[in-house]
């Protein structure tokens, strides 16, 4: 085995650890943050919505199972970097495509290896999120730092752009569920994970995928029974347009869905403040509790801006807050058809207890109030390709 | 749903004497059931005739009866206690089909008690093969293909379409046959080849009176995962560990090695494997508790099948619980009266929820360990029918780390993954079937220049695994012939992250674990402790749960300022060494509390109370094994060490503890190797006028028959050091000597070999004492049925003697405290003792005395009602006997006789010959309340007691 390359990670507070060199060689940065699922770094690393972010994986492991297309939410991978306690180099699975480290190679994702993970995250748990380099070719400490101090704040960063789409497409096309013509989602990429477009397809949808700037005559133009805002990367106060497309469809009276900045941006339509997180949530396990019918949801989370508890009366009710932390998970509006999440029930990486929310939204298209199951089963994740994967 | 009000008296049953398949893991959950039910406000019963558990102990239930685990026996403590529900989920299967057997009788309804924690006619299910299948049927969970043929033609039809249709055939695939209605499922098994194919399954059509022959879908290779899960009352399902079995299936879970979390599964075939197990468990009736789920996958194309569901708390989830810090026994209890997941906090963090699923940011490996060694001719390969008797834990922050760390728990004289290199042919031999030493092998065959591959055509543990292994060869092969002052930083701190133990390194640099210390030292390295919480990290743990790591970063655990006791545990159980030394550790850890100390224990067997992280005021989940304890020692700087408690685990340290000048607490090292040294301590019997046995000291098989002839047969041979009277034998005539001898020294090269002149026709005698240095208080003396010759750990003992005179009585108990003062003890002492009547006249000899707590410590305290190893620790740190004199707290409360009965797990051998000898073979022990020796727990093994002796 060739010897890895030297890396060195460095953060913005003057951190600095060394470590191999992991994927490709070169120089990133971006928002240190880290995620605590135990499988599923590949769906994580191509998560549009960890744009701008370095992701530290707390599990040591990682690349037990290699790299496959199906794990992937996007076409490439869209955290600016990797950190990781071990990195596997020679992965066994069945499913497996190619190594974790060939596919970064490919895909010029620099990573570094060798880093005593936990201490970093405790590090991060004390101070808060912060910005970072990781580099192969610098290795000089105080250059590093002085580059990580230079990243700009996610803090009043709009990043969406960078990761929708150029073109509007359709990912489902219209056809039939039932014998009636299938419902119509006009889905607004702000950095759109697959399995979300997977899952309304599943349901029998026609998806169309619109561009972040689309204007809403041009949504509309389409005829959807209903607006999605998707999950994505950045400050959701620093996207204006955005917000105001979302009133625009809130006007319109347009059965509506949002998961995680899509959510930030319908409450910030509707008046509800939001605000970045010291830490923020990453992972798989965090608790959600529905609290229309007491019952809880392990869900997959990613997100470092929060809405605000606040007033809402006539506005919203909060109907899923977090366990451990009472943070406001879910909200059902009144003065218009539609719903929001901050986690994600389309899993991948994760657990699948809320992807009933997904049919939920169809009952709304449908005109029915939605009704959440008394108990979610966890249904297969709509991939359902071969049991490989 | 918060806890229910309508019960307020609950009885828990536990799972009875330590069999093999059964052990201490129970005496966890229990205890825990009974504290979170206690807290919560409850009134526990307890009942269990194991007495060498800390739950039948009066300070964890309000009521404890320490009875036999029957009908009867439980319908006489509902007569008395009248509890409002029973919660039968934490003894094992012991318990569950106690409470199965009166539910079929209607008795519970009857009487107006609620079963909790699972809903038992839903049990049936999971034990009836049809009736699970089609349950899983119903619930779209995939399960081995089979079907019945009735003919060789359609059973190849069958085996066809089974491997694929005729045009998916490559080759022939092993099948698995299982003849209808065949006893003992006589003509079953696999068939491994296309030759064997139409014999084996005409045998099998012949065999069946009905002349069908299940085939089914051959597992073999297939990988075997473990899902621990718990489900409350609002149907909220969490799965709080996943557990990876490196062996692959075929080997019984309980002999396989596993590691947690599962390394080799991708997230979408992990998430399908967790739907499928909360939909099962939420098909199994209504029920809120804990649950276990065991599938496999075929690694070929990741299909996944559901092997078994255990609907209750397991030895899993024991482990489970130690693996995430995630208390399950005692979460699920608390389910079970009817809190919700939502409504619990996570203890650990003490500020998050508890309905979640832990993150773990550590790997975590289970040894098992067995002890075929007990058993001659038994067959040591590992199939679907548990052999192990123990098993250790050990948590790294890599796979290596963590598996290096659990040999180096083993006490099996295992540094890490190391030993010898044997021939070719022995390796290739060993790694055709599955044995104990497979990991060994392994390490073997890459040292001989096998590939991954290779090595994975074999034994089919996943190459994942097997590349982990190698590259730990790898790193032996760098360090190999270097000297060791040139091994620099990096190179030793790489060495260290990936577990090897400073014995391992000075073996590969022909070096002294001490120079390798001190070099190590010397570059500054050192093991940092983090904290098992739960979260990777993510929230501030409260809990003091910590296991080492060379990951360079920071320490989680700071010594206080307090004044402590550390405590050593008693590592893996083993036949001899169980769960009795366990208790006395986890009393140790309570007084050391009590009076004042900050308590640390040291232990690595997760199946123990010892480690649960509530009880010690720091837990080290660490091996027991110098090098680790020395680090810790380093860290926390203890004003004083307990060896008293944990066994000959913690013994065996001792020597190590005191060259370094470290502190002890209680009787002084030179004083308990002293009763180690035959010479030294017949010395000072017969300065004490005690008789003893003639006796001999032999280091080859030469001296050992001299040494023979002269004292004179039947002789006892066995090697110095040893607990449980491992190879142990008794000889009559100098051949037998040689042979035993050689024997002995084989297995323990280098060791010591004590002769002793048998005692015929003697009744033997266990006697335990305390001592605060100043005066010596005999807690029991024991008189064992079976005669001497039948090791003491296998034999029925009886509290107080029935059958020796008072003269005798008062000579024992005059003897054992002369000798506990001789020996300057400040603690405890167990002492075996022989009467031997010739001609009307009693003579008592003293076979041997060892200064710490002993096997039969638990049962003494259960018998008499006094707290013997609590006040023993108390002893040690610095109390008097006379206090607690005062404090009534000596009193026996005894009425009538106790009876210690061992317990076997023969079923598990039944190639062994069962046969008792010098050499302990009990896993268990139950104890008996009797009022007079005419009782059949006394005088069946009475009759029983010439059968035992051979000669």
């Amino acid at each position: 085995m060739p010897t890895p390359l030297p890396a060195k990670l460095a953060l913005e507070d003057g951190t600095v650890v060394e470590g191999q060199s992991v994927g490709a060689a070169g120089e990133t940065a971006g928002e240190l943050c880290f995620n605590t699922s135990m499988s599923g770094y590949q769906e994580i690393l191509t998560d549009p919505s960890y744009s701008g972010q370095v992701m530290l994986m707390t599990y040591p492991h990682i690349g037990n199972y290699g790299a496959f297309e199906e794990a992937t939410e996007a076409d490439r991978p869209h955290v600016a970097g990797l950190v990781v306690r071990q990195f596997s180099r020679d992965p066994s699975n069945s499913a497996m495509e190619e190594t974790l480290a060939a596919y970064m190679e490919r895909h010029g994702l620099v990573g570094i290896s060798g880093v005593d993970t936990r201490k970093l995250v405790r590090h991060i748990r004390e101070k808060g999120v912060m910005n970072c380099v990781i580099s192969t070719e610098d290795l000089d400490d105080a250059s590093l730092v002085a580059k990580a101090k230079a990243v700009p704040s996610m803090a009043g960063l709009e990043l969406a752009s960078r990761v929708t789409t150029g073109e509007p497409y359709d990912f489902a096309p219209s056809g039939e569920r039932d014998g009636q013509p299938s419902r119509r989602v006009a889905v607004l990429d702000y950095g759109v994970k697959r399995n979300i477009l997977r899952s309304f397809a599943h349901l029998g949808c026609a998806v169309r995928v619109f561009p972040a700037g689309t204007p809403f005559d041009d949504v509309m133009a389409w005829e959807p029974d209903g607006i999605f805002f998707s999950n994505g990367p950045g400050d959701p106060r620093a996207m204006p347009e955005a917000v105001e497309l979302a009133r625009q469809v809130i006007a319109s009276g347009t059965p509506t869905f949002g998961i995680c900045l899509g959510h930030q941006l319908m409450a910030l339509a509707e008046g509800l403040e939001v605000y970045k997180m010291k830490v923020g949530h990453r992972g798989a396990n965090h608790p959600v509790l529905n609290l229309t019918t007491g019952h809880v949801e392990i869900s997959t989370q990613n997100h470092g801006f929060a809405v605000q508890e606040a007033d809402l009366d006539g506005v919203a009710e909060v109907d899923h807050r977090n366990l451990n932390d009472q943070t406001v998970e879910g909200l059902k509006f009144l003065r218009f058809p539609g719903f929001s999440v901050q986690y994600h029930p389309e899993a991948c990486p994760g657990p699948h207890d809320s992807r009933y929310l997904f049919d939920q939204f169809v009952a709304l298209m449908d005109g029915q109030a939605p009704a959440p199951p008394a108990v979610p089963e966890p249904s297969a994740d709509p991939v359902e390709a071969s049991p490989d994967a | 749903m918060p806890k229910r009000t309508d019960i307020e008296s609950i009885l828990l049953i536990g799972s009875g004497p330590i069999v093999i398949g059964q052990a201490c893991e129970f005496d966890y959950s229990g205890t825990q059931a009974a504290r979170a039910l206690r807290d919560e406000g409850y009134r526990v019963i307890l009942v269990n005739s194991n007495p060498a558990t800390i739950m039948t102990d009066p300070m964890t239930a309000d009521a404890v009866y320490l009875q036999e685990l029957t009908p009867k026996s439980i319908k006489q403590i509902v007569e008395t206690e009248r509890p409002d529900a029973v919660l039968p989920t934490m003894g094992g299967q012991t318990a569950l089909n106690l409470a199965d057997q009166l539910q079929q009788e209607g008795y519970w309804e009857k009487e107006g008690i609620q079963i909790i924690g699972v809903d038992i006619d839903a049990v049936h299910t999971t034990e009836d093969r049809q009736a699970f299948r089609d349950l899983m049927e119903s619930v779209g969970i995939d399960q081995a293909r089979s079907r019945v043929a009735k003919s060789l033609l359609e059973a190849k039809e069958i085996t066809q379409e089974l491997a694929g249709g005729a045009d998916g055939i490559r080759g022939f695939k092993p099948i698995v046959i299982r003849p209808s209605f065949t006893l003992g499922g006589a003509g079953g098994g696999i068939v491994w080849t296309e030759d064997e194919f139409d014999r084996k399954v005409t045998r099998g059509l012949e065999l069946s009176p009905v002349h069908e022959v299940l085939i089914e879908e051959c597992l073999f290779g297939w990988k075997e995962y473990e899902l621990e899960l718990l489900r409350d009352a609002k149907d909220n399902v969490v799965i709080i560990c996943s557990i990876e079995n490196l062996d692959p299936m075929g080997v019984h879970t309980g002999d396989s090695v596993t590691v947690a979390p599962q390394q080799t599964l991708t997230d979408p075939q992990y998430q399908r494997m967790r739907d499928a197990a909360i939909r099962a468990m939420r098909s199994i009736g209504t029920f809120a508790g804990g649950c276990n789920i065991q599938f496999a996958v075929n690694p070929a194309d990741g299909r996944m099948i559901v092997i078994e569901i255990n609907p209750r708390v397991s030895r899993s989830s024991a482990l489970a619980s130690k693996a995430t810090g995630y208390p399950i026994a005692k979460v699920a209890s608390r389910l079970a009266v009817g809190y919700t997941l939502d409504e619990l906090p996570n203890e650990v963090t003490g500020t998050t929820s508890a309905c979640f699923e832990p993150a773990l940011d550590y790997v975590v490996t289970k040894i098992p360990r067995w002890n075929f060694d007990k058993f001659e001719g038994v067959d040591e390969e590992l199939t679907t029918q548990m052999k192990a008797v123990g098993e250790v834990m050990a948590i790294g922050r890599t796979f290596t780390e963590s598996i290096q760390k659990a040999f180096q728990s083993l006490e099996q004289g295992h540094a890490g993954l190391d030993g010898e290199l044997p021939d070719r042919q022995v390796v290739r031999e060993r790694l055709a079937r599955p044995y104990w030493d497979r990991l060994l092998q392994i390490r073997h065959a890459f040292r001989l220049g096998a590939s991954v591959a290779e090595v994975h055509d074999v034994t089919k543990i996943d190459p994942w695994f097997l590349h982990q292994v190698r590259d730990l060869v790898d790193l032996e092969a760098e360090t190999r012939g270097q000297r060791l002052e040139d091994l620099g930083r990096d190179a030793l701190l790489g060495l260290k992250q990936h577990g090897f133990s400073d014995v391992q390194i000075a073996e590969l640099v022909e070096s002294t674990e001490a120079e390798v210390r001190a070099h190590r030292l010397g570059l500054g390295l050192r093991p940092t402790y983090r904290v098992v919480d739960t979260c990777a990290g993510e929230f501030e743990a409260q809990t003091p749960y910590f296991y080492s790591t060379y990951d360079q970063g920071e320490s989680e655990s700071e010594r206080s300022g307090a004044k402590k006791a550390l405590i050593l545990g008693s590592g893996p159980n083993r036949i001899g060494q169980g769960i009795e030394f366990d208790y006395s550790c986890v009393h140790g850890v309570l007084a050391a509390r009590e009076m004042g100390y900050e308590a640390i224990m040291v232990n690595c067997n997760p199946e123990t109370v010892s480690t649960d992280f509530d009880i010690a005021d720091k837990l080290y989940f660490e091996p027991v094994f110098w090098e680790r304890v020395a680090d810790i020692i380093d860290l926390e700087d203890p004003d004083g060490i307990i060896l008293q408690l944990g066994g000959q685990t913690a013994l065996k340290l001792a020597r190590d503890i005191v060259d370094h000048g470290l502190p002890i607490f209680g009787t002084p090292f030179e004083n308990m190797d002293l009763a180690e040294d035959r010479g030294k301590f017949s010395e000072i019997l017969k300065e004490l006028e005690i008789p003893f046995p003639p006796y001999g000291i032999a280091h080859s098989v030469e001296e050992a028959v001299a040494v023979a002839e002269d004292i004179g047969y039947p002789i006892l041979i066995r090697p110095s050091y040893v607990l449980g009277g491992q190879g142990m034998r008794i000889a009559i005539n100098k051949d037998e000597v040689a042979e035993y001898v050689a024997n002995i020294l084989k297995l323990f090269p280098d060791n010591e070999i004590l002769l002793d002149l048998f005692l015929e026709n003697a009744v033997e005698i266990d006697c335990d004492c305390l001592s605060d240095g100043d005066e010596v208080w005999i807690a029991g003396v024991m008189q064992h049925i079976e005669p001497a010759g039948v090791h003491s750990g296998d034999s029925t003992a009886v509290l107080p003697p029935f059958s020796i005179s008072d003269e005798a009585d008062a000579t024992i108990r005059r003897y054992v405290a002369a000798l506990a003062q001789r020996l300057g003890v400040v603690g405890m002492m167990n002492c075996q003792l022989a009467v031997q009547t010739r001609e009307g006249k009693e003579t008592v000899y003293v076979i041997e005395a060892n200064p710490r707590a002993s096997r039969t410590v638990p049962f003494v305290a259960k018998a008499t009602g006094v707290p013997v190893a609590r006040i023993g620790t108390m002893l040690m740190l610095g109390g008097k006997l006379q206090s607690f004199r005062e404090a009534g707290e000596l009193e026996s409360s005894l009425e009538g006789f106790a009876v210690k009965e061992p317990v076997f797990s023969w079923d598990k051998f039944p190639e062994v010959t069962k046969e008792l000898g010098p050499e302990m073979k009990s896993t268990g022990e139950a104890i008996a309340f009797v009022d007079d020796i005419t009782d059949e727990h006394i005088s069946k093994p009475y009759e029983m007691r010439n059968l035992y002796l051979k000669r």
